[in-house]
Parts: C-alpha cells; sequence; structure tokens
C-alpha cells in the first residue's frame, strides 16, 4: 500500500487539523484502518469499490453451481487435485453451517440447511491477509480487488493463517500435472506460492465481468459498492443481503441475498 | 604464520581453480547465438518490429518484462505505450509468446547459451510447438 | 578461541560425526521437499503451518530464555551467574539458528527469502519477527565473543559491550513478544486471539529454556573440568520453578475463559487438543502427556528437598522440557487450525521427510551448540584459577 505525496500531504494536514495526532497518520500509512471505532460504512468516495453479490434463491440445481466453478476453474487453470490435502480451489461450496458458521438455528427449514452456498475470496475492505503478508505478494488494489503477485510469494503461508474465510489454497505440489484442460492465454501457478480468487482482475481491467459471473445466468451480481446506481447497489438496498463473518471486521465485499425476493 | 606454504600453496591451487573458466576460455572465439524470428506470425508483418528496436530488445527485455509484470499484476495497468507510440497489450503469453511462438529457438538458444534459466515458464504456458 | 573447535576428545569426534550424519539425512530429506514441494509434509489446505513453524516458536523462547541469566548478572550483580551466563548467551545463538532454519525450511520458495528484505513490509509482524531475530543472533554473538574473548585474554570486555548487553535484555523479550503477535492478532483464529498469548509464551520460555540450560550445565560438567557452580543451577532452578508456576497458571486462565463464557469457537480448540472434536483425537495422547508432565515436574520442582537433589531436578527439568515443547512447539499451532474456518475438523500429522528434515535442523543447532560450549568450555578451563573481571 504505497502512498504517493499528495496523499500523504493530504493526510498530514487532516491530522494537524483534528489534532488527533500520531494515530491517524499511523492508520493511514497501514492503509486498512487498524485503529478505528467505527464499523459503519466509508464515506463515499469517487474511487471504485468492486463488489459482488450472490443471489441464493437463483441457484437451484446442482448444474447451477458446477457451472459457475467450472467457468472460473477452466478460466483461471485451477487443477483439481482430487484429494482434500492438497486440495486448490477459488470458488466453491459448502452448507449453511460451514458457509455462516454460528448463524445457524436448530429450526432451519431443511431446504436451507442443506441449500449449497458458494464460497469465494471475499475481496474485503481490511484484508488481514495484506496485513501480514511479509513481501507485499499480496495486496489490494486502488478498486478494492485483494490480489496476488504470485511472482513474489516466498510461499510463508501467514496469509491463508490470517483469512478467516478459508479462502486460500496453497500449491503444495507442482499443480500442472493435474491440469485436464488447459486455457493458453492464462497462466498456472507453480509449487510453493498461495492463490486465491482474484475477482478476475484482468477481465475487469479489460471491461469484461469475471468468468463465474458471466456464466450465472444473472444469479451473482457484479459492480462498483460505490456507485449508489449500480446494479449491485441496487440489489442491496432492496434485499436482505448477509456478509461472512461480519463481526471480524474484515468488511467481505461479498454479499448473500438469502431469501431471495419474497423476504426482501 | 604457521604452515606459510601449505597455506600459501592453499590459496595458489584455490585461485587457479576459480579462475579456470576464464583462462579456458581465453583466445577462444565466441559461439554466435543468433534467435530465430522466422514465426508465422512475424512472416506476415508488414513491418518486422518488437515492441521496442531490436537493440533495446536484446539488452533489455529482462527489464521491460519486470516492468510489463509490475504494471499488469500490481498497478492494473494492461496497456503499454511504446517509444514510437504504438499500444501493445501487456502479455507475456498473449503478445510476446503469439508473435514469437517458437520458444526454444528464440528464448531457449539465448537462455541455455549463457546457463539463465528464468522462471517465467514455471507459470507461463509456452506456446505449443512441435517436438524437435 | 575458534581453533578449540577442532581439537578434542574421541568422545567429542564421535558426538559431532553423529551429528553430522544426521545432518545428512536431513539435508537430503530436505533436497526431496525442495524438488517436490511441501506436499511431502504432513499439511494441508485446512492446517497450513505444523512441526516447522511449532519448532521455531518453541526455540525462538529457548532463545529469549537466555535474558534470565543476563538480568541476574548484568543488572542484579548476581555474581554466581558470571561463569554460566555464557553458556546462556550461546543457547541462543544456537536455538536462533534454529529458528531461523525452521523458517527457511517452511517456504514454499525459499530461493524468493531475500524478498522479504526487498520488499519489506513494515505492517507484516513476519518481518518485525526476522529482524528481530537476526537483531537478537547478532547481538549475541558479538556480545558472547566480546566478553569470552575478554576472560580469554584475562580483561576485561570492551566499553561498548556494556549498552549492547542493556539492549539484550529487552531486545530477548522482543523476539518472544512478536513470535506471540504473529499469532494474537490474526481474525478468525480463536485459540490465538487471546491478549495473554505474549504472557504465556514468555513464561513458558523462561521454565523452558533454563530448563535446557540445567540440563547443559550438568552434561557440561559431566564432561569436562568446567563447573557451572551448584548454586547457580540451583538459582536456575529456582527461575524454573516460577515461570513453570505462572505458564500452568496462565494456561488455567486460558481455560477459564474458554469454558466459563462457553463460546463455541473459544472451546473447540481446547477440546480438540485435549478429548477431541468430532471423533478426531489425534493428538489427545499427546496433550495429556504433556499435561502430567507439565504438573508431575511443577510438583517436584516446587519442594526445594527435591529440587536440591541434581538427579531429581535434571529429571524434572527434561519433564518440563518435554513438555513444554509437546505444548508449544506442536499443540499450540495445530490447535489454531482446528477447526478451520468452516468450523470442520482436518487432521495433521508429520510424515517421516517432514520429521527428518526437522531432526536435521535441531542437529545442526546441537553442532553450533557443541562447538560453542567447546570454546566456552576450553576457556574456562585454561583460566579456571582466575576471578572474572566483568
Amino acid at each position: 500500500m504505497s502512498i504517493d505525496r499528495r496523499d500523504f500531504i493530504k493526510i498530514a494536514g487532516i491530522t494537524a487539523l483534528s489534532g488527533a495526532g500520531g494515530f491517524s497518520v499511523l492508520d493511514k500509512m497501514l492503509g486498512e484502518g487498524l485503529i478505528e471505532a467505527s464499523e459503519t460504512a466509508t464515506e463515499a468516495t469517487s474511487k471504485k469499490r468492486w463488489g459482488m453479490v450472490i443471489d441464493v434463491s437463483k441457484f437451484k440445481t446442482e448444474e447451477d453451481y458446477k457451472k459457475v466453478i467450472e467457468a472460473c476453474h477452466r478460466t483461471h487453470n485451477v487443477p483439481d487435485l482430487g484429494n482434500p490435502k492438497d486440495e486448490i480451489k477459488w470458488i466453491w461450496t459448502d452448507t449453511f453451517e460451514h458457509t455462516f458458521p454460528g448463524q445457524e438455528t436448530d429450526y432451519m427449514a431443511e431446504s436451507m440447511k442443506h441449500k449449497p452456498f458458494l464460497m469465494l475470496c471475499n475481496h474485503c475492505e481490511k484484508p488481514p491477509c495484506v496485513r501480514v503478508c511479509p513481501t507485499k505478494a499480496t495486496f489490494k488494489r486502488p478498486d478494492g480487488i485483494v490480489m496476488m503477485d504470485y511472482h513474489r510469494c516466498i510461499g510463508c503461508r501467514f496469509c491463508m493463517a490470517a483469512c478467516p474465510f478459508g479462502a486460500r489454497s496453497f500449491n503444495w505440489k507442482d499443480p500442472r500435472p493435474a491440469l485436464k484442460s488447459v486455457n493458453a492465454e492464462y497462466p498456472t501457478r507453480t509449487k510453493g506460492v498461495v492463490e486465491k480468487c482474484n475477482f478476475c482482475a484482468d477481465r475487469i481491467d479489460k471491461g469484461l465481468l469475471p468468468a463465474c459471473v458471466e456464466a450465472s445466468n444473472g444469479a451473482m451480481l457484479f459492480g462498483d459498492l460505490n456507485d449508489p446506481d449500480s446494479e449491485v447497489r441496487k440489489a442491496l438496498g432492496s434485499h436482505y443481503a448477509i456478509r461472512r463473518k461480519n463481526e471480524l471486521g474484515t468488511r467481505p465485499s461479498v454479499y448473500y441475498i438469502i431469501g431471495g425476493k419474497e423476504n426482501a | 604464520m604457521y604452515d606459510r606454504g601449505k597455506v600459501i600453496a592453499g590459496i595458489i591451487i584455490f585461485l587457479a581453480l576459480v579462475t579456470f573458466p576464464f583462462f579456458y576460455k581465453t583466445g577462444k572465439a565466441n559461439v554466435q547465438i543468433e534467435p530465430k524470428i522466422n514465426t508465422p506470425v512475424i512472416e506476415g508483418l508488414s513491418e518486422k518490429k518488437c515492441v521496442e528496436s531490436k537493440e533495446f530488445m536484446r539488452a533489455n527485455h529482462m527489464q521491460l518484462l519486470n516492468e510489463w509484470r509490475d504494471a499488469a499484476v500490481r498497478d492494473g495497468q494492461r496497456t503499454y505505450v511504446a517509444s514510437d507510440g504504438k499500444s501493445y497489450a501487456i502479455s507475456l503469453q498473449n503478445t510476446c509468446m503469439n508473435c514469437h511462438s517458437n520458444k526454444k529457438e528464440f528464448c531457449d538458444t539465448c537462455h541455455s547459451y549463457t546457463g539463465v534459466k528464468p522462471y517465467c515458464w514455471d507459470c507461463h504456458i509456452a506456446p505449443m510447438e512441435a517436438k524437435r | 578461541m575458534l581453533d578449540r573447535v577442532l581439537t578434542g576428545s574421541r568422545r567429542y569426534w564421535a558426538w559431532m560425526g553423529f551429528l553430522s550424519l544426521i545432518i545428512g539425512l536431513g539435508v537430503a530429506s530436505y533436497l526431496y521437499q525442495f524438488n517436490y514441494g511441501l506436499g511431502i509434509t504432513g499439511l494441508s489446505r485446512d492446517v497450513s503451518w505444523g512441526l516447522y513453524i511449532g519448532q521455531l516458536t518453541f526455540f525462538v523462547g529457548v532463545a529469549a530464555s537466555a535474558v534470565m541469566l543476563v538480568i541476574p548478572y548484568y543488572l542484579h550483580d548476581y555474581k554466581k551467574f558470571g561463569k554460566i551466563v555464557i553458556l546462556g548467551e550461546f543457547l541462543a545463538i544456537a536455538a536462533v539458528t534454529v529458528c531461523i532454519l525452521f523458517i527457511f525450511v517452511d517456504l514454499g520458495q525459499p530461493t524468493r527469502i531475500m524478498n522479504v528484505m526487498l520488499h519489506p513490509t513494515p505492517n507484516s509482524i513476519l518481518f518485525w519477527d526476522a529482524t528481530v531475530l537476526n537483531g537478537y543472533l547478532f547481538l549475541n554473538l558479538v556480545i558472547g565473543w566480546a566478553t569470552l574473548s575478554a576472560d580469554y585474554k584475562g580483561g576485561r570486555p570492551p566499553k561498548w559491550v556494556k549498552p549492547l548487553i542493556y539492549l539484550s535484555i529487552p531486545w530477548a523479550i522482543s523476539i518472544h513478544t512478536v513470535t506471540a503477535f504473529l499469532y494474537a492478532g490474526l481474525p478468525g483464529r480463536h485459540f490465538w486471539l487471546t491478549a495473554i498469548l505474549a504472557a504465556r509464551f514468555l513464561a513458558s520460555a523462561f521454565a523452558g529454556g533454563p530448563a535446557l540450560l540445567i540440563v547443559l550445565a550438568l552434561i557440561v560438567r559431566k564432561v569436562s573440568k568446567f563447573d557451572p557452580g551448584t548454586e547457580a543451577i540451583q538459582t536456575l532452578g529456582k527461575i524454573v520453578t516460577y515461570a513453570m508456576f505462572l505458564n500452568v497458571f496462565f494456561l488455567g486462565l486460558e481455560l477459564f475463559t474458554a469454558f466459563y463464557s462457553q463460546i463455541p469457537g473459544h472451546t473447540h480448540p481446547f477440546k480438540y487438543l485435549y478429548v477431541g472434536l468430532e471423533g478426531h483425537s489425534k493428538l489427545v495422547p499427546m496433550m495429556w502427556i504433556s499435561s502430567i508432565l507439565a504438573i508431575g515436574s511443577l510438583a517436584v520442582l516446587l519442594n526445594p528437598k527435591f529440587r536440591k537433589n541434581e538427579a531429581v531436578l535434571a529429571v524434572a527439568c527434561i519433564s518440563l522440557f518435554i513438555s513444554l515443547w509437546i505444548d508449544k512447539g506442536f499443540g499450540l499451532i495445530v490447535g489454531g487450525f482446528v477447526p478451520n474456518p468452516f468450523e470442520g475438523v482436518t487432521e495433521y500429522w508429520p510424515t517421516l521427510p517432514e520429521f527428518l528434515i526437522a531432526c536435521g535442523v535441531w542437529a545442526i543447532g546441537l553442532l553450533v551448540l557443541t562447538a560453542l560450549y567447546k570454546v566456552a568450555i576450553s576457556v574456562r578451563e585454561e583460566t579456571a584459577d582466575v576471578e572474572l573481571e566483568h
């Protein structure tokens, strides 16, 4: 997280005005708001902040999930290693209980209890993985995407310990032999680096939607959370949506509309 | 100094061994390595020019690739504006290797000769080439 | 002084040869890991740190414990530690070496390790851990060497050493505090997310490190003419007792908070470690061995009569060391990963190559320790009748 000269002067000026002293400078320098009492939404800025809304009710059949997961894993050359020990995944499903631990109740509808929920990197506004990375191999782009620089990763796996969402996978061995088909337009990874969903940063930079969203038939929405007129904001404004482990304060950018329209 | 003779002899033998490769090659003609650029895509170009001049690329392609890497991955900057004003998509796999589809005859000849092993291909996928 | 390493009895060379053999096995296993990747270990997506990082954590404590000799001797002028303090400093050097090697063997891309320095990242605790560990290694090398060569030449150590010695005191505390911060600041890892973790680390370090030192001092006395001093060993015994009592007390505090509050996230890791969770109980026997050894050794140490018997003291120290080694060098790390972020249980157990690599690192540590102790012992033997001047 670098700050340029103008930002620094701005920050320094604000600090001097508010008289808040070192804390707020430290806070800005750390770039993720380590010291912040309020957990309400940050002030609107002209900056983009990409976010995703998953409308759970629109996923009906096994096929709906498979389509989305395969679109991602095929695009990014994510291998299927066939065992949980070496497993690498960018987007996957699990039950409500495992997706939202602590939110389950004893008397939930069976349909909800056994329904699969999609999980992927939350691209947190305050990503603990970025905070702990000793080489800035994982970092947050100005548009909110939490990226991996596989060239720089030393494979210490501190980010895996720090991520409360289990979004990160490690290449315990060379992933290439396990690839069934190869997308020649995208790299693979090498052994010894951590990997995860990158919100299709390369596609977004070209003006495309993430591969999973494109394959979801409208069940997943993607857009700018800072733009009140964006599709994601409209969906969030008209439906009740939850995030995973909200209480940890990492401020995920992936939202789940649980009940569909009728529960709005 | 104890064992003066042995120490000095040891140092001389060490220096001789370490500098051996230089003496060995002195006076011998260097092999000229010429990477091949005769791929179908390059043959089809009206002007056979890389993103920058041949001399620049020969001397600086590694720095340029590092800059491209950081620009694309870290800054989300995926277009390169060359010194002649033309724009190129920043991508090793999809831009560089689109023209230079002969990795073995283009990249590897020099790299093997100079004994450098860039780790690009641990992740980036080399173009399909007929096995020779 | 260093030439003392190259002269020694048959027994000395046999021991060094044995260590070299183990190191060779470790290196061979490491080459296998280097080629294949960390997949040769028992680690997985869910338990992504294990034996290596556990051992790093444990040995940072051993390294930090040198301060338990430095404080009494240099701050309180406790003369009885005069001859033994070098053993603590040299133990710290060997322990930090072990720590750095354990970090290294745990990396997926070890050839890129310099990225930590090329792209310094002050918000990463691992960056600080690498910094303070290297600083501590440097401090102890300089201090240990300067004071020992002064003894060797029969004079006072140079003046600039004193400030470094004082600096080494907070520095020792810092290495273990920073190591605790690796864990204690991670959201969503309930087992580690506790304010008392650094305090627990220090307490266990100040018990385990001096316990090891007592055993080493007794061995030194047996194999050489250098006597570290009965009284010094007894004082160390008291330090071990107090620190171990604090350590057990702190663990009790953790258990109270977890089980009285009954917050599931806080109780699950403890349940996994001590009784098993959802039918998974691989670590239960080890954790109980650790607990029994902890209570047993503490019971023995608390009684001055037992403590004064050096044979009993040695057994108690060995038990205590093993207990802490299991608790901190293994249980603490694995417990942090169970249950995983999805409330599932994945178990971990080191594989043979992983264990051999760890053995190799331990052997390197012992080799460094033996060489350094050889120097210290030789100097002490040669200057046995001279009063120390620092």
